[in-house]
């Protein structure tokens, strides 16, 4: 639905909606913190300014550049291909639960908290001055560079 | 059925929730007249039952009985979703307010809540965030020039508050330590001096700024700005519709009042609350009273909700966005740091002497 869509926002809303079902499977995993911060930053975050921009820029159906069919041909070969490793990965994978379930109050935010600063504290740290960068980094885009004018 | 029983407080606990906050909204309607009509030396509502009350109701009829107009260029499915979603969503936020402390009723001892989320916090910040989309799919769907940008106003003014909301938060949780409503409210027990507004004055300061603003209430209430835009992103709506949108308006503010009181003013909590639990020995007395002092806060709450409308003039919307992105979040950004060193100071003892 949100690739067939003609209309930009209804694609982004279905996206939303993806989004949703998502967060939904986080809390069937009981993975609560994971499924609110889901929503509040994909659904919440993101996609506003998705919309925002999409709306801004009013899209309409016969402004739309037209495919040309070499595009759909390499959209549909990249997609293809993605789909190929999809399979082969999960053809590999042996479906099977595992005998003893995993600690199922990992999803919980106290357990969450501490496996995240104790036992991977240094991939978090890592993600975080990550963040900084990209952060930083937009800012630096959005300023307007004083050489140029 | 042991299953039932124990969802059953909860789905009564919601029911009953549900019904009072419809009714405070109702209410709440008639208590902005009033207040209007006060500050500005005016009678208000008065032909409607005796002292107007019966006027929200009337104004009910009035909205369910007028003609239903959906503009012909309007996304009709989307135009019906935006008011339902506003709706939705600021209804949802009361599941996890705590609104009282034990009860015992035939044998059974339960809370005044309907969940204890252990991140009841972070709930309540979801559903705030999804409550844009009423208003920007509302906005967009009516396909008038006004209300998009009524709406695009509306929804990047609460997303902009909602970032220095979330950093005041964030330094409260850091002091409590919990992201679960009752936690926080419990920790606040023993009277005045243990409310959190004391602790945290700052945070608390800009988080009612931004309840404001996430209300779209006046200083606030850029989205419906009638100088400048007709309407605002509901100009297209009528009828029971347009009533959605202002409804929801009301229940965000009491929801608001109530998430103030709970995180900053100690919720159910109230001075001498050990003194009554002492003499009557009952903790039911103690718990009902402890639900009307939580009310008596939130009302103060709507008021001053109230009294700021009808005191301060609108902002500029570069005003707007200059407090929201340029002094509230560096304020609550140095709230938070504050906060931290202070927190780490507590815990390690002044750094191990």
């Amino acid at each position: 639905m949100v690739v067939a869509s003609k209309n930009p926002v209804h694609s982004v809303l279905y996206l939303i909606l993806t989004f949703f079902t998502v967060a939904g499977h986080y809390l069937l995993l009981n993975a609560q913190f994971l499924a609110l911060v889901h929503i509040v930053v994909y659904a919440g975050a993101i996609m506003v300014l998705f919309l925002f921009v999409i709306m801004l820029l009013n899209l309409n159906v016969d402004k739309e550049p037209v495919n040309t069919n070499l595009v759909k041909f390499a959209g549909a070969i990249a997609g293809g291909s993605l789909m190929l490793v999809l399979i082969a990965v999960l053809s590999k994978t042996n479906i099977m639960m595992p005998a003893h379930p995993a600690n199922t109050q990992i999803g919980l935010i106290k357990n969450l908290g501490k496996v995240l600063y104790t036992e991977y504290n240094l991939p978090f740290e890592i993600a975080s001055i990550l963040f900084l960068v990209a952060m930083i980094g937009a800012v630096i885009l959005a300023k307007k560079n004083p050489h140029t004018t | 059925m042991e299953t039932l029983i124990n969802f059953l407080p909860s789905i009564i606990i919601i029911v009953i929730m549900f019904g009072v906050t419809l009714l405070i909204a109702l209410y709440s309607t008639y208590g902005e007249r009033k207040v209007a009509a006060f500050l500005q030396d005016r009678i208000g509502p008065n032909r409607a039952g005796p002292w107007g009350l019966l006027q929200p109701f009337a104004d009910g009829v009035k909205m369910f009985t007028k003609e239903e107009i959906i503009p012909a260029s309007a996304n009709k499915f989307l135009f019906i979703l935006g008011p339902s979603i506003a709706m939705i969503c600021c209804l949802m936020t009361g599941v996890v307010l705590p609104w009282g402390g034990e009860l015992t009723l035939f044998g059974r001892t339960f809370y005044l809540q309907a969940v204890d989320l252990s991140i009841g916090i972070l709930y309540v910040f979801a559903v705030v965030s999804v409550s844009v989309y009423g208003i920007m799919i509302g906005g967009w769907a009516s396909n008038n020039k006004w209300s998009l940008m009524g709406a695009i106003r509306g929804s990047s003014q609460i997303i902009s508050y909602e970032l220095s909301m979330g950093l005041s938060i964030v330094a409260l949780v850091l002091m409590t330590g919990t992201l679960s409503f009752r936690e926080i409210v419990n920790q606040q027990h023993g009277g005045i001096l243990h409310w959190n507004f004391l602790m945290q004055p700052l945070s608390f300061l800009i988080f009612l700024i931004c309840a404001f603003a996430e209300c779209n209430r006046s200083p606030f209430d850029l989205p419906e700005c009638e100088t400048e835009l007709v309407g605002g992103f509901h100009t297209e709506y009528s009828s029971m519709k347009l009533g959605f949108y202002l409804f929801s308006e009301y229940i965000n503010m009491f929801i608001s009042s109530a998430v103030i009181s709970a995180l900053f003013f100690g919720g159910f909590n109230f001075p001498g609350m050990d003194w009554l639990l002492e003499t009557t020995h009952s903790q039911n007395i103690v718990t009902l009273v402890g639900v009307g002092a939580y009310f008596l806060k939130i009302f103060f709450f709507i008021f001053f909700f109230m009294w700021v409308r009808w005191t301060i003039p609108r902002f500029r919307y570069d005003q707007l966005m200059n407090l929201g992105w340029k002094s509230l979040i560096p304020l609550a950004l140095f709230n938070l740091a504050a906060m931290a060193v202070i927190e780490m100071v507590k815990h390690q003892h002044l750094f191990g002497f």
